[in-house]
């Protein structure tokens, strides 16, 4: 495990197991997040991400394992008093009240002063950048828009600890992408201790600082985004943070197949079965000699310049691969050159 | 804190907006114009011959014999106490069901325990059960000579069989389901994701309660109100058997209506029967009107 040295760590989870019913969706977990960071619980579904998150919210209770807020014990604190800001996947905005009074609420709740709530509401709005929908309901603002309501609102109290699960799950891919750059500017400003959950690893890559990769309950990795994607630990992280081919027990991501129309050492003999333009990049699928099945990513510029077309034969020769042991350890060093057989 | 320095550009500002002309169709409304004629107008001659003809017959026959003559039954003292004792029940028996069909609703769709399918279906009773027999179940528990319990209460001093607690009794029983079945598909609905938010922002179960969850199921419980105020007012079988039909007593307004038919004031039964109809008119309307004031949109 590993965390910033120079910042102080603002949330523990120690040990923790979660089970419902015959599912085991933590299975004792440790983690440390630093004070101020931005970090992604990233994993498939039924990873317990989700579940890790309500733990530290205090929407479930762990079965056993302790959780500390800033140093402090709140294994047995409920909700409420951990003074945390939660953002659902599907919102959860209050349908019966208004923008204004959404974002109001957990103020009203600590009886604040109607003044000092107006002028904070007015200075969430703009933050969120609701102008001149402070008296809508949700029901007459767009998903994006009740998403970043919703955010207000959990930021209204000044939470020590804010918590994010799947905050970008239900937006369409355009609003997903313009919400995640936002909320990188929003933590920049705000600098408050924030854990979002994703099932999307370009998400998780793009936004967080730390991100913490989870399977079947259990933490695989955790580590800066280009770390965890350069230097993966296990088979799962390799596979589940960027792409990858597998030619028997070797791990190859498709920027490191180089292709060429002639023989060179280490490369193996490959039919296109097609080719997609996605812009800047080329996808090419292929299916080896050896019968495994790979695509290879290319600059477009490289694409035409081997005049790439599908039913075309070619030389694949993979630059870097990983092969990890029994699916958990790598073997030695980072860089691996193709073993010639 | 500053405005944020990144911009959200045009992200769907405009809000989704279904073209009117593109209702989704049933199986029955798809075919021809003609079909959909045959539907609908069928349906409003059925509406017709059943509902809205009978209704519309009392108001006409009230005021066929004059409207001061007719009302001289209402407004004779055994009429005036009808009345009152309809108004008592009704604002002794809706209350109390619409506090316990709410924590009935909130404890059907929220909690998971054994035996929960048989109280939602022990929660249909007074719907399957004649309201007559209601009226002898409640006779068997409480009356006073015999009764299981009612003759420990007659000892003590309260009566409740042939009596105003009688009369509630029966009218609680008769309406129970009414809210419990309005409340629960509306709360299955909302889902508890809401109540979730709430709690994270501090709220408490009982902040959380009065401000997210009856909130949003307002619709749900007035309609059940409604339901239940209409059936409380009407109720006639349960009622006649445990009231005892004492004149000026325990006579409530459909047990009024009933006697001036037996005494041959048809007038009197009818104009009674049309004010009957116009409390129950006056409990929709007012409804109504409590939610759209807190409607604001």
């Amino acid at each position: 495990m590993k965390h910033d040295g120079d910042r102080p760590i603002g949330i523990k989870v120690e040990g923790v197991s979660k089970r419902f019913e015959d599912f085991l969706a933590l299975d004792d977990v440790t983690l440390d997040v630093p004070e101020g960071s931005l970090t992604a619980l990233l994993g498939p579904s039924g990873s317990g991400k989700s579940t890790m998150l309500r733990l530290i919210a205090g929407l479930e209770q762990a079965d056993s394992g302790r959780v500390f807020l800033e140093g402090r014990d709140v294994t047995g604190i409920p909700v409420q008093e951990r003074g945390i800001g939660f953002v659902f996947q599907h919102y959860a905005a209050f349908k019966h009240m208004t923008v204004r009074d959404n974002i109001a609420f957990g103020l009203k709740i600590r009886k604040t002063p109607r003044d000092q709530i107006r002028d904070r509401v007015k200075e969430l709005i703009r933050l969120v950048q609701l102008q001149g929908m402070a008296h809508r309901y949700p029901s007459q603002l767009s998903g994006g828009q009740r998403q970043r309501m919703a955010l207000a609102r959990a930021l209204a109290a000044e939470p020590k600890l804010l918590l994010l699960d799947e905050p970008f799950g239900a937006l369409d891919a355009t609003v997903r992408k313009e919400l995640r750059t936002w909320l990188r500017h929003l933590h920049d400003e705000v600098n408050v201790t924030t854990i979002f959950v994703t099932h999307d690893q370009e998400e998780a890559l793009d936004v967080a600082e730390q991100i913490v990769v989870m399977n079947e309950g259990r933490i695989e990795q955790v580590g800066a985004p280009r770390e965890l994607y350069e230097h993966p630990e296990t088979e799962f992280v390799m596979g589940f943070v960027g792409e990858v081919n597998r030619f028997g027990n070797a791990l190859i991501r498709p920027h490191d197949l180089d292709l060429g129309l002639v023989k060179v050492d280490g490369a193996e003999e490959a039919m296109i079965e097609r080719v997609s333009h996605l812009g800047f990049e080329v996808r090419v699928e292929l299916s080896m000699a050896s019968g495994d099945r790979a695509w290879a990513q290319v600059t477009r510029a490289e694409a035409e310049d081997l005049e790439l077309e599908q039913g075309q034969i070619i030389f694949a020769r993979p630059s870097r691969t990983k092969v990890f042991d029994n699916g958990k350890e790598p073997d030695t060093a980072p860089t691996d050159e193709l073993q010639v057989a | 804190m500053e405005a944020s320095a990144f911009p959200i550009s045009g992200e769907e500002q405009a809000l989704e907006k279904r073209p009117k002309d593109k209702r989704p169709r049933g199986p029955l409304d798809g075919g021809s114009k003609w079909a959909r004629w045959a539907l609908r107008y069928s349906v409003l001659f059925y509406l017709a011959a059943l509902l809205i003809i009978p209704v519309i017959m009392i108001f006409i026959r009230t005021f066929e014999d004059g409207f001061i003559e007719s009302f001289e039954a209402v407004t004779s003292e055994a009429g005036l106490h009808a009345l009152k004792l309809t108004i008592i029940t009704v604002l002794i028996a809706v209350p109390i069901n619409t506090v316990f069909g709410v924590l009935t609703a909130i404890v059907l769709v929220r909690q998971k325990f054994r035996g929960k399918a048989f109280l939602n279906a022990l929660i249909d009773i007074p719907f399957a059960i004649s309201p007559v027999v209601i009226g002898l179940a409640l006779i068997l528990l409480y009356g006073p000579r015999d009764g299981f319990v009612g003759e420990w209460f007659f000892e003590n001093g309260i009566q409740i069989i042939f009596s105003t607690p009688g009369i509630v009794l029966a009218c609680i029983f008769v309406s129970l389901p009414f809210v419990v079945r309005e409340v629960v598909p509306v709360l299955r609905e909302i889902g508890d994701e809401q109540e979730q938010a709430a709690t994270t922002l501090g709220a408490g179960p009982w902040q959380t309660f009065w401000r997210v969850t009856l909130p949003s199921i307002r619709w749900g419980v007035t309609y059940g109100v409604v339901l239940s105020t209409a059936r409380v007012l009407g109720e006639f079988g349960a009622v006649s058997v445990v009231s005892g039909r004492i004149s000026g007593q325990t006579e409530t307004l459909p047990l009024f209506v009933r006697k001036q038919f037996e005494v041959f004031n048809q007038g009197g039964g009818y104009a009674a029967a049309m004010v009957l109809a116009a409390l129950a008119l006056l409990t929709l309307l007012l409804m109504n009107l409590i939610n759209k004031k807190e409607e604001r949109v």
